[in-house]
């Protein structure tokens, strides 16, 4: 019996962060309090170092590796990047904040590489234990960040529940996992999908399972009825761990049900379809009405999070490729705009103040029209109004769903975006049609400004000019399943 | 600068002034804000008039037309082109610009360079929306007007102004949603493409095209507003500031009526005759109730408000007459009605800038105190009650004769506008220009500047002109009216 080395090219990303992060987790140790900045740019180093990895190897194929158990195709590859990008935006955003309020520790930094660790694996994933590895990695990550701020006992119940509640949901994963394999006899994704198809596996077994998986999914993705955790953990949570939150791991929650539903449970989409039906009706219309009750603006937007993810739904659940292109563009515009919602309330928060009520934003534009009108910005592509990158992103996958025949379901989708654009106006009025509460003016670091305009000016641009995004959305989508 | 752009420098002159003033404007110099924005709107009309000079009347067709490639992954384009439709909304709509630039010049007192920023932006928007051929491109500029409208009224309103702004939004939002649900649909139908000409020539069946209509009908019955959905325009018009509910009553209403000539008849035809009947009573309903309404209220905007209603449900009244008359009618009366709305809310703007109250009963005399302002304030509601002579009495007129080529009945039921409009208006202005000066106030008032004039008299020109001449504004119409006619007449399945 021989032993042949795997074919490493294809994880060389994941490698290259996983030693980068460890040599992170010893140096750190012996760089004082005072040049913690180090710290902070020796993460951004090996963010560049993990994006420059992505970018060599066989751009544009399907490459497996690990016996099969992971791939490596131009999907992972657009989406490692976007969560790479995102992370290293997260680290700027938060640099600020996380030092007025003595986060300003080793552990943020290597907890949220590990968590990026995580969602790369996630997305690479075409075996189900190495998929659950990576879940994992990225669960008790995230876990830990939100208890992060250790005397808060908000951010502890948050961090708590999250615990919890995410392993219950592995726990059902697990389950529906194992009686797929029962039925198929494997775990390579790939395998499953054959057996499956071939029609020799029975039934009865997978689609109980099936309903484990969607279940354990949802949960990971937020959406109802599995969303209870999202809202306590995004206002728990200190802002730069929300952040980190609401972005870059919706991105693996996108991969997730790619390589599971549209993956491995290709052939029976017309069960899946079903129920995510449900779920993104759920989703939509408990996210957007919840939403408008909310005084705190990041249980706001943690809603609006779950009426987002309920539209991301839309898109795959339509099981066609250009759904799931649709659904990708989606996700990316999502996290962007969140990213820029959630920089904007890391910009106007300060030392003792967290900026995290709707009524802070009062009077913005008489204290910063820029400022405000970049919240104009974000708020009008949450709403998906032109002219936005959100606007282009509901299109998308509108008419994803229209083509796969579910006319009542767009309309039901249209009507629950005029909900949403209730709670986003009224974020426009606090800032242009309220007197401000304390006329302190907005100070940050010039990093932070210049990336959030960047950031809010995207939203604008994509627009104006979405086709780019679409193009490396479709592309992908196309290569990556082809095969 | 080629024929060939005049469209997209209609559009975007504005929207670039706009950007212009925001970026130059400040608080300390206002002088500079509010140059720059006159130079702007003025540019901004100026590009919009090779259009009628070089418009082709005999022609239906598309003309002025520019198409490029926008986003190939939907088969959106940028294509833009106007008919004798789409010409007068044009020209309308950057004129008015111009007047709402000088009427806000030294009312505005906060942050006047967003004031004029939004509405310059605004008004390229809303330019967008009467020029573009491609459904989506539509539907961009249509749902983006709604920000800058948003913050005007919301900003620079009266009291109640955050709950109108919402309102009107919510309304008008509801509608466009329903209509981009229609508009992906018919993109599948259409081979997939989004262009407006080519969702004419889809060929669908009743049942589909009745949800389409309805769903088409939710949006452009609301921007007109027709009643039953008409009740967040007088919240919107009396939270507005004055260039908003000018700019509201004589552009925006409008965009309702032109998409149901844009997208309900040629795309729907057979629907739009199954439903032509609820399509008039709604229409008279407007026309007679409203004008009912209008009689008891007690604040001059919202008076006016409800005229606006009244008059809009001639033109829709006309529009589904079918026969070229009635739309030829409804199309004059809003360009009429652009002229007349606009003015009146200017005169009430003049009296509340001095006053601050724009309830009836707060005001009477005032032709004693400010007679060129009543001149002009008499002669506008005049126009607006449709006597002959103004261009008030055109629209309605030919609208009537439209209606009795149909139906006795619908002449008879529309004709009482006539007397209805004369009661409302007239008794308005009976209550405020004439009689004895009521008050202190009133006896202090100032007649009209320089500058109030300069803009009431270039509308009253317009209106008398219009009025003695409508033949220069139905000219080029004529063609494009009998093409949709056409359109509207051919079955589709």
């Amino acid at each position: 019996m021989t032993f042949a080395t795997p074919n490493l090219v294809p994880a060389y990303p994941e490698i290259f962060l996983l030693v980068a992060l460890s040599a992170l987790l010893i140096a750190d140790l012996f760089i004082s309090e005072s040049k913690r900045f180090l710290t902070y740019a020796y993460a951004q180093l090996a963010l560049v170092g993990t994006a420059g990895f992505l970018l060599i190897g066989s751009l544009g194929q399907v490459v497996t590796t690990f016996n099969g158990s992971f791939v490596d195709d131009p999907m992972a590859r657009t989406l490692k990047m976007i969560s790479v990008l995102t992370v290293s935006f997260v680290l700027a955003y938060s640099r600020d904040y996380i030092q007025s309020r003595g986060l300003f520790k080793g552990e943020f930094f290597v907890l949220i590489l590990f968590a990026l660790l995580g969602i790369m694996v996630m997305i690479s994933a075409n075996h189900f234990l190495v998929l659950y590895l990576g879940l994992e990695l990225l669960s008790l990550s995230l876990a830990s960040l939100i208890a992060l701020q250790r005397d808060s006992s908000v951010a502890t119940e948050a961090a708590m529940k999250y615990f919890v509640l995410a392993a219950l949901a592995s726990g059902m994963l697990l389950y529906g996992l194992s009686m797929i394999y029962g039925a198929t006899g494997t775990l390579q994704m790939a395998e499953v999908a054959n057996v499956i198809a071939q029609g020799n596996a029975d039934p009865g077994i997978l689609v109980l399972g099936l309903v484990f998986m969607v279940a354990g999914l949802s949960f990971k993705l937020g959406v109802v009825p599995f969303h209870m955790w999202v809202p306590d953990v995004y206002e728990g949570a200190p802002t730069a761990v929300t952040l980190f939150v609401s972005t870059a791991p919706k991105i693996a929650g996108f991969a997730f049900f790619m390589r599971l539903l549209a993956g491995a449970m290709g052939p029976m989409i017309a069960d899946w379809q079903s129920m995510l039906i449900i779920v993104s009706v759920l989703s939509m219309l408990v996210g957007n009405v919840t939403a408008i009750a909310q005084t705190n603006l990041k249980r706001m937007l943690a809603y609006s999070t779950i009426a987002h993810m309920g539209f991301l739904l839309l898109g795959i659940l339509s099981g066609t490729l250009g759904g799931y292109a649709a659904a990708m563009f989606y996700v990316v515009t999502y996290v962007l705009t969140s990213l820029a919602a959630f920089g904007l309330i890391l910009l106007m928060s300060r030392e003792g103040f967290e900026a995290d009520q709707l009524n802070d934003l009062k009077g913005l534009n008489k204290r910063s029209p820029w400022y405000a009108f970049l919240m104009l910005l974000i708020m009008i592509s949450m709403a998906g109004i032109p002219v936005s990158a959100g606007f282009f992103a509901k299109l998308s996958v509108l008419s994803a769903a229209l083509d796969a025949g579910l006319t009542w379901l767009v309309v039901v989708a249209v009507l629950m975006s005029l909900i949403g654009a209730f709670y986003y106006l009224r974020v426009v009025k606090l800032m242009y049609m309220d007197e401000p509460e304390d006329d302190t003016p907005i100070v940050g670091e010039s990093d932070h400004r210049l990336l959030l305009s960047i950031n809010a000016l995207t939203l604008l641009a994509l627009g104006i000019i979405p086709q780019p995004l679409i193009d490396l959305c479709t592309a992908s989508i196309a290569q990556s399943l082809r095969g | 600068m080629t024929a060939h752009h005049l469209l997209s420098l209609s559009i975007w002159v504005p929207i670039l002034a706009g950007i212009l003033v925001l970026a130059l404007g400040r608080d300390s110099n206002p002088g500079l804000t509010r140059g720059v924005a006159l130079v702007g709107a003025l540019l901004g009309f100026l590009v919009t008039l090779p259009l009628y000079t070089g418009f082709i009347n005999a022609s239906a067709a598309m003309q002025f037309e520019e198409a490029y490639r926008w986003i190939p992954a939907f088969n959106i384009t940028y294509h833009l082109g106007i008919d004798g439709i789409s010409l007068w909304f044009v020209l309308l709509n950057s004129f008015m610009t111009i007047l709402v630039v000088i009427a806000g010049w030294i009312v505005i007192e906060k942050r006047q360079a967003q004031y004029m920023a939004a509405f310059l932006i605004m008004s390229g928007l809303i330019n967008g929306v009467f020029v573009s051929l491609d459904a989506i491109l539509f539907y961009v500029f249509f749902e983006a007007m709604l920000i800058p409208m948003y913050l005007i009224i919301g900003v620079w309103g009266g009291p109640r102004r955050v709950y109108a702004s919402i309102k009107f939004f919510l309304y008008t939002l509801l509608g466009s949603l329903l209509m981009l649900a229609a508009f992906i649909y018919l993109y599948f139908e259409a081979g997939e493409s989004f262009e407006i000409l080519k969702f004419q020539a889809v060929a669908l069946p009743l049942g589909v095209q009745i949800l389409i209509f309805i769903a088409f009908f939710m949006s452009f019955a609301v921007k007109v507003p027709m009643w039953p959905v008409h009740t967040w325009l007088p919240d919107a018009h009396v939270e507005a500031p004055t260039g908003g509910s000018v700019i509201l009553a004589a552009i925006t209403l409008k965009i309702g009526a032109y998409g149901f000539l844009r997208f309900n008849l040629p795309i729907t035809p057979d629907a739009s005759h199954a439903l032509a009947g609820t399509m008039i009573t709604l229409s008279l309903i407007a026309v007679v109730y409203i004008g009912l309404v209008a009689l008891v209220q007690q604040d001059m905007k919202k008076l006016v408000a409800y005229s606006s209603i009244s008059h809009m449900g001639f033109v829709t009244l006309g529009i589904f007459l079918f026969n070229p008359m009635g739309m030829e009618g409804g199309l004059l009366q809003m360009i009429s009605h652009g002229f007349i709305s606009g003015a009146m809310f200017l005169c009430i703007g003049v009296l509340y800038d001095r006053m601050h109250t724009r309830q009836i009963a707060d005001y009477g005399g005032v032709a004693n105190t400010m007679p060129k302002f009543a001149t002009f304030m008499v002669l506008f509601s005049m126009a607006n009650a449709g006597l002959p002579g103004t261009s008030g009495f055109i629209g309605e007129f030919i609208v009537v004769l439209g209606a009795i080529q149909v139906n006795f009945w619908y002449a008879t039921l529309a004709a009482t506008t006539l007397v209805l409009g004369a009661a409302y208006t007239l008794w308005m202005v009976k209550r405020v220009i004439f009689g004895e000066v009521a008050n202190d106030h009133v006896a202090a008032l100032k007649d009209i500047s320089g500058r109030e004039f300069l803009f009431l008299i270039i509308l009253a020109l317009l209106v008398l002109g219009m009025g003695l001449y409508p033949k220069l504004f139905s000219e080029p119409m004529h063609a494009s009216v009998l093409q949709l006619i056409e359109q509207a007449s051919t079955p589709k399945f």
